[in-house]
């Protein structure tokens, strides 16, 4: 049998992880429609207004895992990330006005400078490197913000950026939308995006070939930082307030979104588009776990099983013959 | 003089916590008012140990080159479990206590397998187990609470002479001076952590199934090619890693007499446990290290904490006793002991071993 060339052409596009993680998300969908139907007697999970809520709730942190993806491409982990949006965010409120968000990004450029000059440079691994780093910020917040309360209250800007619609959909997706189509040009277009998949599968060879090394993984980790200080805008931006402990419910879930998304967690190999789709369904699952009324223990259970269950389908690692 | 050469070169980590540790512990012994009184020692001591078992459950599994993100998780667990079962008589605690080794042996098992047959990366193996375990957690316990037997929980977290006062092994002021102005000093958390590192981690790690984990961690090809079970190995890490996770949730549970579901403290030891190993001297690429390391790592970081309780805030450099200002310095501290411990820049001979 063969098929069309175009047609061959989109089947092959979507790979594995894609179209598995794809079709769990509409088979979450049914058993949501179906609960409600049976209890309330109405469709309210295929309603076009809660979908677009979803969508909405996931671009925060589709924005940390887009950033998280490019250094789990490296084969590298970010454990900053919680204070780095606390972080951001924080500083951005406290500052206030047109340089609001100015401030907030350089946060980001600074943090993923530092994490990048620890990793690449010192050469310390990356995951306790970036979880002193993450201390650090933590305690640099609590000096900034003990003694007296600066202010909190999201700018103008961040509340429109996050939940004004001009164009029928939040602005929030559309940060994401533009994040990810930034990151999907620089994957597959750029010079860049070759560098950081070469360095994730072997750094040594890529290092021989010419490349250098080091400032791929600079980069990464600062494009990282950079998406978790936007993420930190915009959710301050849409509980109009910034606070200590906003960023720590982001950064397992994305860990998870990237791998449930296809991406090998030991770097150089992944898509883009697992990422945002491995996003949605956790979003998506937690959402429809809690209109469910599901208890906090069973949705724990649940989303740890459907992980697991996911990546025995697709995420199994070679077996070791020498 | 060679083999001394040689074993100080194998544990310069393992030798740095100790010194480290040290350095700390006399600063702080010799700033607190009850500084060196057996008080003081059984309090710093209970504040440690889960910590210190946490840290031993993170090691074994980072020795084969894996990772356990659901160690903290595992014992917040038998901490649950361990508030439900530690009530009533005698047999019944005591079969309470096995139960709950076995179930946090029981998870690190569970691990081995995911990680084993399974084939998935341990650390994302272990994140999903983990949010499992907390799910199975809330389940037992949904709102902190639950009893532990008092005298239990009494005299295995004092000096061992309240063991005598509450068990009655001497007749009342019979007991012999040996005991009483020695032994009987002693806390017991120390003398569990010495019975577990002795009973369980030292036989361990002269097994071929503990060796074996080294190898692993080494080069897994090769361990394979040598003919050892490298499934055995990993299986085994695990599940001791589990029943060190385990023991460190009991001691919570004893230390505290209730169990808490509580998310954030998993975490929170979870984190503390990689930072600890790798202060312990444990390579996190796997193949050299030790618990032994771990202990001291998880002690470095206890007496750093212990640290600021004690400056004088009148005192030159009284700025550090400001409580806004112990996260920075906590954080500063954490940053500088395992990015020294851990920096390979400075130790390569051949720039090209920087790159793999």
């Amino acid at each position: 049998m063969t098929l069309p060339l175009k047609a061959t052409g989109i089947l092959r596009s979507l790979d594995r992880p894609t179209l598995v993680a794809g079709s769990f998300i509409v088979v979450i969908l049914i058993a949501g429609t179906g609960y409600t139907l049976a209890t309330q007697g109405t469709a309210s999970f295929i309603e076009p207004t809660y979908l677009l809520q979803q969508l909405k709730i996931a671009s925060f942190m589709g924005t940390v895992a887009a950033g998280m993806m490019m250094v789990i491409l490296l084969g590298h982990i970010d454990l900053s990330v919680p204070w780095t949006i606390a972080a951001s965010a924080m500083l951005a409120t406290a500052v206030g006005g047109a340089w609001a968000i100015p401030v907030g990004l350089g946060i980001g450029l600074l943090v993923g400078l530092v994490n990048g000059l620890g990793v690449a440079f010192l050469r310390v691994p990356s995951m306790i490197f970036t979880l002193g780093v993450n201390a650090v910020l933590r305690g640099l917040m609590v000096m900034l913000t003990g003694g007296f309360a600066p202010q909190s209250n999201a700018t103008g800007l961040m509340v429109w950026l996050s939940q004004g619609q001009p164009l029928g959909i939040a602005n929030a997706v559309l940060v994401w939308a533009a994040i990810c189509a930034l990151l999907l040009f620089m994957l597959t277009r750029t010079p860049l995006g070759r560098y950081i998949y070469a360095t994730g599968n072997r750094e040594a060879a890529t290092y021989l070939s010419g490349v250098n090394t080091r400032a791929v993984l600079v980069a990464g980790f600062v494009i990282c930082s950079l998406c978790s200080s936007v993420a930190g805008l915009l959710i301050a931006g849409y509980s109009s307030k910034a606070f200590q402990a906003m960023g720590d419910a982001y950064l397992l879930p994305s860990i998870a979104a990237v791998v449930v998304g296809g991406t090998n967690i030991l770097g150089g190999q992944g898509r883009l588009a697992g990422t945002v789709i491995g996003t949605v369904l956790i979003v998506l699952l937690a959402s429809v776990l809690s209109v469910m009324q599901m208890p906090e223990a069973g949705r724990q259970i649940i989303y740890g099983t459907v992980i697991i269950a996911m990546l025995l389908v697709y995420g199994r690692g070679a077996a070791i013959r020498a | 003089m060679n083999t001394l050469r040689l074993r100080i070169s194998q544990n310069t980590g393992l030798l740095i916590a100790v010194a480290l540790f040290a350095i700390l512990y006399t600063l702080y012994s010799s700033l607190h008012p009850k500084g060196w009184s057996v008080d003081l020692f059984v309090q710093n001591s209970n504040e440690s140990l889960a910590l210190i078992f946490v840290a031993m459950a993170q090691t074994v599994p980072v020795l084969t080159g894996g990772l356990d993100l659901s160690a903290g998780a595992i014992m917040t667990l038998v901490n649950c479990f361990a508030s439900t079962l530690l009530t009533g008589s005698p047999a019944h605690i005591a079969l309470g206590l096995l139960a709950c080794l076995a179930a946090g042996s029981a998870c690190g098992l569970f691990n081995g397998c995911i990680v084993v047959f399974g084939r998935i990366q341990p650390i994302i193996a272990t994140l999903a187990t983990g949010a499992i375990f907390i799910g199975i957690s809330l389940l037992l316990r949904p709102s902190p609470g639950g009893a532990v037997d008092d005298n239990l929980s009494w005299v295995l977290t004092n000096a061992l002479s309240e063991m005598d006062t509450t068990y009655h092994w001497f007749a009342p002021g019979a007991a012999p001076y040996w005991f009483s102005h020695g032994v009987g000093l002693l806390p017991v958390p120390i003398l569990i952590l010495l019975a577990v590192i002795v009973l369980v981690w030292l036989p361990f790690r002269r097994t071929v199934t503990g060796r074996g984990c080294y190898a692993v961690g080494s080069s897994e090809g090769a361990a394979y090619m040598s003919g050892l079970k490298v499934w055995r190995s990993k299986l085994a890490a695990y599940t001791l890693g589990g029943f060190f996770a385990g023991c460190g949730g009991l001691y919570l549970a004893l230390q505290t007499g209730s169990g808490n579901a509580d998310i954030t403290q998993a975490g929170g030891y979870t984190l503390n446990s990689i930072a600890a190993v790798v202060i312990g001297g444990t390579s996190l690429f796997g193949g050299s290290g030790g618990a032994i390391g771990s202990v001291f790592g998880a002690l470095v970081l206890r007496a750093i904490s212990f640290c600021f309780r004690v400056f004088d805030p009148a005192g030159p450099i009284g700025f550090v006793a400001n409580p806004l200002l112990q996260p920075i310095f906590e954080g500063v501290i954490l940053l500088l002991a395992v990015s020294l411990g851990a920096a390979r820049a400075m130790r390569v001979k051949n720039r090209l071993s920087l790159f793999t």
